[in-house]
């Protein structure tokens, strides 16, 4: 199994009455709502958890990124990826990811990733997004050719890592007269790409005939076992065998000392979902043409308040459907084994917190997930036969039979 | 207005490799109307009155309502230019234009592509022109019920023509029309830069009339517009918004026609 850390990087201090009084929080709620003295103090406590969480027994950590939204103050997941290339010695840096239609120079993207993977010594693992529907907006980038975007920078940045330039790059959205970056990366053939997704079954059909690791974000165990064949099927159509390798899943899960505890930090995952401070705009945050036309109805309905937010369930039913996780070790580790059990991933990312639970009680959870739940997983993973990638070696991608190894590295 | 018993006819005709929706009803010299970026309703009495004096050509944008969506467009000249093909297949002479709103730009466009090629330009609360004071309104920010609001100046004639609460297929073809807007217009935002520079070529007679209401382009475009063009008047619609003629048909069917009647 491949274990991942993972926060959204909350911005928990600004006054929660004036998102209140807006409606929402994110893209036109103004920024002078944050608090930069208290950004400083949160950007360096989550550094200290991504150190903690490589201390205790983690593989990976996962970064994300989002913009105009306090639920995330990750900006540019590179940075962090950047300062953790140089801070951690072990875990993987998994990237989850970089939203490539919001890029105007995919070259750029290739060249930073690059020099992430060569810092980190080959650590990188590069995930692409779709990025979300009110972040095309707050970076000026036309939904409407989302998906045609991320394809072709997808398509610019592997071409730049894997084919010696100069080479000439005429796309319906991207043309670069040189392509030929000076910084490619360490790995070969290339740094892996895993793909994550909540909802777009093109995304899923995408990442499976690319032969690209899929990772669920937190999605209810029934959901998911349909996202699994949906690509086990094209794995099938496309020449291979799909299997837990191929699968990952972000959990949120929360640990404390005590059961009580435990339940009553893990209630701040609402505070992003929208219980304390309202979310998403519904407008804002399905732009048209971002959405797949077979969700066009379903959309607009819920645009003008005729259809309530798909993902909004309740907190007691989160727990019920184990979409939220909360407890002690001792009764998180079976609930955990269910999902292992019933989806397979060999991938986990923990999303260990959110919201307002206090640095201390972060880095607990941290630890009791390291020293007792992480060992427990391992254990229920070789059990279940769960091979991450690294350990089932499996190529980086359907045009790549290797699998990634640094360049140099005795195989 | 008293109701008409216009006959519309409508055909598909193939323009440039696009599949365009042309409805058409009336007799006497042509006028090609272009709709909104909210599409248009299949009939208004507005429509009904200009048929009374022109021979009325009202097609679909291509992406828009009834005609099909050329992936490959990717500006507001693009369909500009389709519709100068289309005059041209039709060998019509003498055409009037008449751009509602965003239709507005697009007959600002093809003006400046036949500086002599019109008999009369219309223009009302057109888009394409940069405001230097106030903003063109962004309908990525708003619901397509509150968007198209906005550009009420009476509420109640909204609901007369949409209905108050407008039906979910009503909001599904505004959000492929509003698709097909961002896929065209983006970036700069319902406005192109160099189309004022290029209007003063222009030398068909022009009437630019905007809502005195109209909170979707500013009244300050209008200004520009009247400006920037050789033979231009600008009229201000009492108690209208930015679908003039959906609240003061009478009003601005009677301009239009006075207007592009003129020999």
């Amino acid at each position: 199994m491949h274990l991942m850390y993972f926060t959204e990087q909350p911005m928990s201090a600004y006054p929660a009455d004036e998102g209140l009084k807006f409606g929402a929080t994110a893209l036109m709620f103004s920024n002078k709502h944050f608090d930069p003295v208290a950004g400083s103090r949160l950007y360096n406590e989550y550094l200290d958890h991504y150190r903690l969480a490589e201390e205790v027994g983690f593989d990976g950590i996962m970064l994300n990124e989002h913009h105009n939204a306090p639920f995330c103050m990750q900006a540019k997941c590179n940075v962090f990826a950047s300062i953790l290339a140089a801070t951690t010695k072990r875990v993987k840096l998994v990237l989850l990811g970089n939203p490539l239609p919001l890029a105007d120079n995919p070259v750029r993207l290739a060249e930073e990733l690059a020099m992430i993977d060569m810092v980190s010594r080959g650590r990188l693992v590069s995930g692409f997004v779709r990025g979300g529907g009110q972040e095309q907006l707050a970076t000026g980038v036309n939904p409407a050719f989302n998906r045609e975007r991320f394809e072709e920078a997808h398509d610019l940045i592997v071409k730049a890592w894997t084919q010696p330039g100069p080479f000439r790059w005429e796309g319906a959205h991207y043309q670069h007269r040189v392509v030929n970056p000076w910084a490619v990366p360490l790995q070969k053939p290339h740094p892996r790409v895993w793909i994550p997704g909540v909802l777009s079954k093109e995304t899923i059909v995408w990442a499976a005939k690319k032969r690209y690791p899929y990772i669920a974000l937190s999605t209810e165990i029934e959901a998911t076992k349909k996202i699994w064949e949906q690509y086990d099927q094209v794995a099938q159509e496309t020449g291979y065998a799909g299997g837990p390798e191929y699968r990952g899943y972000l959990q949120r899960c929360h640990i404390a000392e005590t059961e009580e505890k435990a339940l009553a930090n893990a209630r701040q995952f609402m505070w992003m979902q929208g219980e304390f401070t309202g979310l998403a705009h519904p407008v804002w945050s399905s732009p048209s043409g971002y959405f797949s036309p077979s969700y066009r109805k379903a959309f607009v309905e819920y645009a003008v308040g005729r259809r309530s937010n798909p993902r909004g369930a309740a907190f007691e039913d989160q727990i019920h459907n184990q979409q939220i996780v909360a407890g002690t070790p001792k009764t998180v580790i079976p609930k955990l084994r269910r999902l292992l059990e019933e989806t397979r991933p060999s991938i986990m990312g923990f999303w260990a917190a959110d919201g307002f639970v206090s640095n201390e009680d972060t880095r607990t959870c941290i630890r009791l997930l390291g020293q007792e739940v992480l060992p427990a997983l391992r254990d229920i993973g070789k059990e279940l036969g769960l091979w991450s990638p690294f350990e089932a070696n499996s190529p980086v991608s359907i045009n790549f039979a290797e699998p990634a190894q640094p360049a140099g590295a005795v195989a | 207005m008293t109701p008409t018993s216009t006959a519309w006819e409508s055909e598909t005709v193939h323009v440039a490799g696009v599949a365009l929706h042309l409805a058409r009803a009336g007799s006497g010299a042509p006028l090609l109307v272009l709709h909104h970026d909210i599409g248009s309703p299949e009939h208004l009495p507005f429509y009904d009155a200009l048929a009374e004096r022109f021979t009325v050509l009202r097609p679909s944008h291509p992406g828009y309502d009834r005609s099909a969506r050329p992936d490959w467009m990717r500006s507001v000249r693009d369909i500009a230019v389709v519709y100068q093909s289309l005059l041209a297949a039709r060998g019509a002479t003498g055409v009037s234009l008449l751009g509602l709103g965003f239709g507005g730009w697009i007959a600002a466009e093809m003006a400046t592509m036949a500086p002599r090629g019109f008999h009369r330009l219309v223009l009302v609360g057109a888009m394409g022109v940069k405001p230097e004071r106030g903003e063109i309104a962004d309908q990525a920010l708003l619901s397509y019920i509150d968007y198209v609001r906005r550009g009420f100046a009476d509420q109640a004639a909204f609901d007369r023509i949409f209905g108050a609460e407008p039906s979910t297929s009503t909001l599904e073809q505004w959000d492929l029309n509003r698709e097909m807007s961002f896929r065209i217009a983006w970036k700069p935002y319902m406005y192109n830069s160099t189309l004022p520079h290029l209007l003063g070529g222009v030398t068909t007679p022009a009437l630019v009339v905007w809502g005195r209401e109209d909170r979707i382009v500013p009244l300050e475009c209008g200004e520009r517009y009247a400006k920037a063009l050789g033979q231009a008047r600008l009229e201000v619609v009492e108690g209208a918004g930015h679908f003039v003629e959906m609240e003061k048909p009478e009003a601005l069917a009677s301009l239009v026609t006075r207007f592009a009647a003129q020999a």
